[in-house]
């Protein structure tokens, strides 16, 4: 069965290029521009994984997560956050919210696809 | 490669819409509009430039963006205040960093030391060097060398995520070690969808690993807390990788889990253990707790539960910790430590209005155009049907005749629908003109502040696209004629800061921008001087002061008595009345000693349709654009006077204005019409000259879809283009300046001064 993932990033060229590599890896991809346009497109979709920037307008990465683990719905879904802020300190925030795991930007298509297949069981 | 080339185009484009949203926040921030949106939006744009740039390898662009991004950062966190010199030094920056992103995307060359110089002045902000001068004394612990260790690590365009994949390459080491791993989850592991199995089977990736499930903690069914976790699992494991390779697998959950990881420094002991048949157990028992907690969760009878589950049962206590820590509390958990410039929901609402026009769809600017071509036809035909109907002789209150009102009004909504997908806010233009302020006013030494309002107004793309040129020349005149050195406003008790204002609003189905400036308004006697001495009016011709102000749009004109740097490339405000005048727009001054000059220009919204005066000539209908009629006019016999070679003039309020004849001009007679019993236009062509056209009769004014007669047909001297109309015949758009070009024998000056 095709698995779904949903990119969130407010960057139409890291979304783009999220697109490409799952897409190509065999998955379907939904997208979302911002966290609250994540939050509403969940309302209509079932993803086996998330894959989501940490800062963006409207409602960053860290309230769209929390936002996710308080849905019933969803919170089981996998989070993995993608972001060029590499510190610990992001990291922690990420892991509190309720990430998964995190994928440091710029990154590698072919370890892209590596992490969600580990999270997506 | 084709879709990463498509992505990378994306990424330019995207660019550009990041830098125009840095330097509108900048100059927010400057301005103290601020905040902490604001702030982060800006950082938000640097930051998503460097991403990008990463990916693409642009390692140019990610240094210097990489740059900007720790001032910003500073600026965000409160480590920098938003010194008015920071700020500047900062929209220097963006300038050079959209210089940056075009040169990068057009493969071409610039100059590295300014980059570098203005890198250093980024860096010179940076709080760790204003404490401690001298590159050595920033070391680790300052933010600026945590972040110049960003440079090196994290920027390069592979992954850099040592936490999920270095198992993959991880270095071989010497000798098998055996590790003896507790690993209990806890309920927050789950909660954040991390999976045991996964985590396990990551483990066993690593060497041979033998893994024993502790369910001892499990309680009855009735007792189970489902979004608990009782399971401990106890792996032995022989690998040749180090500890920390076994860590980093549990870097997402060491804080959810208890981990305990010992090395046996003795023999391995796991002897021929069948490893997947450990894995499949392990799997199976997981999956037995997971049916087991759904089964719970939905608070079915004991007797449901599948036998599997219930094998692993053991009477045993529930651990208080496991049960008290559930996910709906993490989920909610924290609101204190929530992002600092997390906006709240009404505010959202507001800056997704302002900043960002909804979901929104890219498409091909050729289907648009054949959609706006097709209604355009619709038009047509629906005037065709319904002067045919009307030919008919049907009754107005017949079910026809009120069906095709009806379809009328729908054509014209689709007609404004269609045209509204075209139109695109002047925002992109207006975008430019801060920077080019900064660059003029830094040339000339005046300080100016451009105050832009009604950026959203809409406007067609094509208009869009052909009024930045007028613009820029316009707001370039505005401050270096327009608006005095700082020194000369003082003593005339003004601002040091002279004020350039934008505008665009519609008015009457025309978009009208204005450009103001608060300056020293036309210096009117020299004006005239400067026209007299050019030969462009007689030294004595008495001129209104509004005739005066118009002298400027004259071609020839130019005040600037050196040419300068800026205004002075060889063009005046005839060009940009030219170009104005060729989108169908007009361009008007009101000057005011002292106080400035304002700049008015109204342009159509659309170039697909057109308003026009249809009129007969020898027998065909054609089209007079109506923003090139000043009036109309009935000659009179004394005020046509003939000279040499069939040129006449018309004498129009004591000035004598060329009479030319349309018909004749076109070839449909041979000799000059009686202008009693024609009707003369008074047409004022893109240069601002005068004269009347003779034409037959007028039939009417009408809106017009104006059809190509190149793409068509071929090029016609003298016509614009062709329409078709409700009779369905096909009319002419007269192109009036060729055919005053045509017809104009050689012109006098004064006269056109004169008339200008």
């Amino acid at each position: 069965m095709t698995k779904t993932i949903l990119t969130v990033d407010d960057s139409r060229t890291m979304r783009d290029m999220l697109m490409l590599a799952l897409s190509d890896a065999g998955y379907r991809v939904v997208q979302a521009e911002d966290g609250m346009h994540g939050l509403e497109v969940l309302a209509g979709e079932k993803p086996d994984v998330i894959v989501t920037d940490i800062n963006m307008p409207r409602l960053d990465g860290f309230g769209f997560i929390e936002g996710v683990r308080g849905d019933d719905r969803h919170r089981a879904v996998p989070i993995l956050v993608l972001t060029t802020e590499s510190d610990a300190e992001k990291k922690e925030r990420a892991r509190r919210a309720g990430a998964t795991g995190w994928i440091v930007k710029p990154f590698d298509p072919i370890k892209l696809v590596a992490a969600v297949r580990r999270v997506a069981s | 490669m084709d879709a990463m080339a498509a992505i990378k185009q994306t990424f330019f484009q995207e660019c550009e819409e990041q830098l125009a949203e840095l330097e509108s926040g900048l100059t927010a921030i400057l301005e103290g509009d601020g905040d902490a949106e604001t702030v982060n939006a800006v950082f938000r744009a640097v930051h998503s430039i460097k991403g990008g740039a990463g990916a693409f390898s642009l390692d140019d662009l990610v240094r210097f963006a990489h740059i900007f991004e720790t001032a910003l950062d500073h600026l965000r966190a409160g480590r920098l205040a938003p010194s008015p010199d920071l700020l500047k030094v900062m929209l220097r920056a963006s300038d050079a960093l959209a210089d940056l992103v075009r040169a990068t995307r057009d493969e071409t060359n610039l100059e590295p030391q300014r980059f570098a110089a203005l890198a250093a002045e980024l860096r010179a902000f940076d709080p760790a060097s204003m404490q401690q001068t001298g590159a050595a004394a920033i070391v680790k612990e300052t933010d600026g060398a945590a972040d110049c260790a960003d440079d090196e690590i994290v920027f390069r365009p592979i992954l850099m995520d040592e936490s999920m994949f270095d198992e993959m390459d991880a270095p071989p080491a010497a000798a098998p070690r055996l590790f003896r791993i507790r690993f209990r989850p806890k309920p927050a592991l789950y909660a954040k969808a991390n999976e045991a199995a996964l985590l396990l089977r990551e483990v066993s990736n690593l060497g041979e690993c033998s893994i024993v499930c502790d369910s001892s903690e499990l309680p009855f069914l009735p007792d189970l807390d489902p979004e608990g976790a009782c399971l401990t699992f106890l792996i032995t494991l022989s690998t040749e990788c180090d500890e920390s390779s076994v860590r980093e697998i549990f870097e997402f959950v060491e804080w959810d889990c208890d981990l305990d990881i010992a090395e046996e420094t003795d023999e391995p002991a796991g002897d021929g253990v069948d490893i997947s048949a450990l894995v499949e157990r392990l799997q199976a028992s997981v999956e037995a707790e997971r049916a087991a907690l759904e089964e719970a969760n939905a608070r079915s009878a004991a007797g449901a539960t599948p036998p599997s589950a219930r094998q692993n049962f053991s009477p045993a206590q529930v651990e208080g910790s496991d049960t008290g820590d559930g996910v709906g509390s993490i989920g909610k958990s924290d609101p204190a430590k929530s992002d600092p410039v997390k906006i709240d929901p009404g505010k959202s609402d507001l800056a997704a209005k302002g900043d960002q026009p909804g979901p929104s769809i890219r498409v091909d600017l050729e289907r648009v155009d054949r959609l706006i071509n097709l209604v355009g036809e619709l038009v047509i035909n629906q005037a065709m049907l319904a002067q045919r109907v009307l030919e008919e002789g049907l009754a107005r209150a017949s079910g026809v005749a009120t069906g095709l009102d009806e379809l009328e009004q729908l054509t014209r909504e689709i007609q404004d629908s269609v045209m509204a997908i075209r139109a695109q806010p002047v925002k992109s233009v207006f975008q430019r003109m801060p920077r080019l302020v900064r660059e003029v006013a830094a040339m000339t030494g005046k300080a100016v502040r451009l105050v832009t309002d009604g950026e959203n107004t809409e406007v067609d793309k094509t208009v869009i696209e052909r009024i930045a040129d007028p613009l820029t020349h316009m707001i370039r005149n505005a401050i270096d004629h327009g608006l005095e050195t700082p020194d000369v406003r003082v003593r005339a008790g003004k601002a040091e800061e002279g004020v350039v204002h934008l505008s665009a609003l519609h008015r009457s189905g025309r978009i009208v921008i204005e450009v103001s400036d608060d300056g020293a308004g036309i210096d009117r006697p020299r004006v005239k001087a400067i026209a007299a001495d050019k030969g462009l009016i007689a030294p004595d011709a008495a001129l209104s002061d509004d005739e005066i102000d118009n002298l400027i749009f004259l071609p020839g004109f130019s005040t600037a008595a050196a040419i300068s740097d800026i205004s002075g490339r060889g063009v005046g405000m005839d060009v940009v009345r030219r170009s104005i005048q060729a989108l169908g727009g007009r361009i008007s001054i009101q000057s005011r000693p002292g106080r400035g000059s304002t700049f008015t220009m109204s342009l159509p919204l659309t170039l697909a349709v057109l308003d026009g005066m249809v009129v007969t000539v020898g027998g065909q209908t054609l089209v007079v654009p109506l923003t090139a009629i000043v009036e109309t006019l009935q000659p009179k016999v004394a005020d046509v006077h003939e000279f040499g070679g069939g040129a006449r003039v018309i004498a129009i309020r004591d000035q004598f204005t060329p009479l030319i004849d349309v018909g004749r001009e076109l070839g449909y007679r041979a000799d000059n019409a009686d202008p009693l019993a024609g009707v003369a236009l008074l047409v004022e062509t893109e240069g601002g000259a005068r004269n009347a056209m003779l034409v037959d009769a007028i039939l009417g004014q009408r809106q017009v879809v104006i059809k190509s007669l190149e793409a068509n047909y071929q090029h016609v001297p003298g016509i614009a283009a062709a329409t078709i109309l409700g009779d369905g015949r096909v009319a002419l758009i007269l192109d009036v300046d060729a055919i005053v070009a045509s017809s104009r024998a050689d012109s006098d000056a004064h006269l056109l001064a004169a008339a200008g």
